[in-house]
């Protein structure tokens, strides 16, 4: 089983929530961190990273004794990243999508793919938990070839846990696409039911189940709530605004470790989401320590 | 003119809200809200759209079955396993590279152009605003990030103010790449949590990569004051000012419920110390 957690709004609780589970599963389970921007889970779960691979992107390479100067390149490109100007063919791979077209319709063969690369790769254990993460070169535009390379590292025999980035645009849906179950997490604030809202928009076209966690739950008001009610969207947790989670958050803690109670919590928290995701087949979770 | 970029590398740090104070601080300023697919600026400031536009970013394949004879080609060359067995086109996963349309070898292939947004102009409760929506799920939102970002200086000229605001987006990526670009100086809100620094610095790296001036401001920084201190003493170490410090308080999430920014809503703590720093940044900026 495969769940994503997601959150339209950045700073909600996402990680909070992703490594929590990936805690409670132990050995059954697996986190992929693909908020690539920012991936924050190592933080949390202090992983031993014994694999680290460079992702790439295709990007051409023009061989200028082939070309003839028809200009195909240039026209077939959507992205402005390969053009003919006046003798020369000059190529932008900043620009590129990797889409090879460049390199496929050149009639003279003139195009080989050279590489761009977008970031790296890690993977390892934290104590008994797979882990594996995205990290996105700083510089770089282009997420989602890498969230895909980390997704492909999902196992089918473990409960895998995938923390996603914020907002609602295409990195969001590289990530949470093809999972069993969404959680979103936010908060109960005007900005938090805004973003939620959003978040569920865009993520509604996949038809995959999915749940409301809101974190912080007594600051603001109870609109997500009536929110959750009218959408016929479960609230599967509510964690009430703490100065120990908070505490135990900025040095890095983990949830269930700043606020062991929540151990038995997010057990539960695992086997809800069992029913809701419709795989009755899978055995139920036992906590582990 | 002066472009102000507010970002943060981690979301929810506090942003959205300090763009806002700094708006009703600025009195005099054009409004860019470039966090476009979560945008939340408008919810502080109240706008009064005064133009609307389409925002078309891309193409999105589709293929007539009518015409498809099924050779698979398409899916062969497609690198974002966008065509499906039975040839039908899953725009989530189209790229809009059109290899597809120049492989198919009868024409059955049509690209649309795909409607990824709406874009404003706006008079707020702060002044003129140009902010945004990206359609839920959608792409392209550097290029519509790009787009806000001139139609506010445009207005700025136009309107005859000096000041760009620029609320931007979490992340390293596309979108802030494209909020960042050419600014002439980008805040880094943080709070002070190891997530926080950790996000503050690859922000940090980025902005500075582009050579552009970068302060840094810690929100909410009684939560943790030790890491606070860390983040000083780490931004000290790399020369980039700390344009100053904001306790945390329940008034700034108070006022977001009222729709108001929290120093129109009260007078303590976390006000003056938005003020302080105001004041730095204005100084910042025009030494």
């Amino acid at each position: 089983m495969v769940i994503a957690v997601a959150s339209g709004k950045g700073g909600t609780g996402k990680t909070t929530v992703a490594t929590s589970l990936a805690s409670v599963l132990g050995p059954a389970g697996q986190l992929l961190d693909c908020d690539v921007e920012e991936p924050n889970c190592h933080i949390f779960m202090n992983p031993e990273l014994h694999t680290s691979v460079t992702v790439n992107l295709p990007v051409p390479v023009v061989d200028m004794s082939r070309c003839s100067r028809c200009g195909t390149c240039g026209d077939v490109c959507r992205f402005s990243a390969i053009l003919l100007i006046g003798d020369e063919v000059m190529t932008f791979p900043e620009m590129c999508h990797g889409c090879g077209g460049c390199t496929l319709l050149c009639p003279e063969d003139a195009i080989t793919e050279g590489v761009r690369a977008l970031g790296v790769l890690e993977s390892g254990f934290a104590g008994p938990v797979e882990f594996v993460h995205g990290r996105l070169r700083v510089g770089e535009a282009m997420s989602p070839p890498l969230i895909k390379e980390v997704k492909k590292r999902i196992k089918p025999e473990k409960t895998t846990i995938i923390d996603a980035p914020p907002g609602a645009s295409c990195p969001v849906i590289a990530t949470v696409k093809g999972a069993d179950f969404i959680i979103l997490v936010t908060e109960p604030t005007p900005f938090g039911l805004h973003d939620l809202r959003i978040a569920v928009e865009a993520v509604s076209a996949l038809g995959v189940p999915m749940g409301v966690i809101l974190n912080r739950a007594d600051i603001g008001t109870r609109d997500v709530q009536h929110y959750c009610d009218e959408q016929g969207l479960p609230l599967l947790m509510e964690i009430p605004h703490d100065r120990t989670i908070a505490e135990g958050y900025a040095r890095g803690e983990l949830l269930v470790h700043a606020a062991p109670r929540y151990r038995e919590r997010f057990v539960d928290l695992l086997n809800g989401i069992r029913d809701l995701a419709f795989q009755p087949n899978d055995r139920p979770i036992e906590a582990t320590s | 003119m002066k472009e102000i970029v507010i970002i943060s590398g981690k979301g929810g740090t506090g942003k959205t809200s300090l763009t806002a104070s700094f708006a009703y601080l600025a009195q005099d300023c054009v409004i860019a809200d470039c966090d476009v697919d979560a945008a939340d600026l408008h919810l502080l400031a109240a706008p009064k759209v005064l133009h609307e536009e389409a925002f078309h970013g891309g193409v999105k394949a589709a293929i007539d079955s009518t015409k498809c004879t099924q050779c698979g080609k398409c899916t062969e060359a497609c690198r974002y396993g966008a065509i499906s067995d039975d040839f039908v086109v899953d725009p989530l996963s189209c790229e809009g590279c059109s290899v597809c349309f120049h492989v198919c070898p009868s024409e059955a292939v049509i690209l649309e152009e795909s409607l990824n947004g709406r874009w404003f102009i706006s008079e707020s409760r702060f002044g003129p605003m140009v902010h945004a929506e990206l359609r839920p799920g959608e792409e392209n939102s550097g290029k519509l990030v790009a787009l806000v970002r001139n139609q506010a200086k445009v207005l700025t000229g136009k309107s005859g103010k000096t000041l760009v605001l620029v609320d931007g987006a979490p992340g390293v990526g596309c979108p802030v790449i494209s909020s960042v670009t050419g600014a002439d100086h980008v805040v880094v809100v943080t709070e002070p949590t190891l997530s926080g620094m950790h996000d503050m610095k690859r922000a940090l790296e980025l902005v500075q990569g582009f050579n552009i001036p970068a302060s840094v401001i810690i929100n909410k920084y009684d939560i943790a004051p030790e890491m606070g201190q860390r983040i000083q003493q780490w931004c000290l170490e790399k020369q980039t000012p700390v344009l100053g410090l904001i306790p945390y308080d329940a008034a700034v999430t108070k006022a977001m419920v009222h729709g108001r920014c929290v120093v129109e809503f009260e007078n303590g703590e976390v006000s003056e110390a938005i003020k302080r720093i105001w004041e730095n940044l204005i100084s910042q900026t025009t030494s």
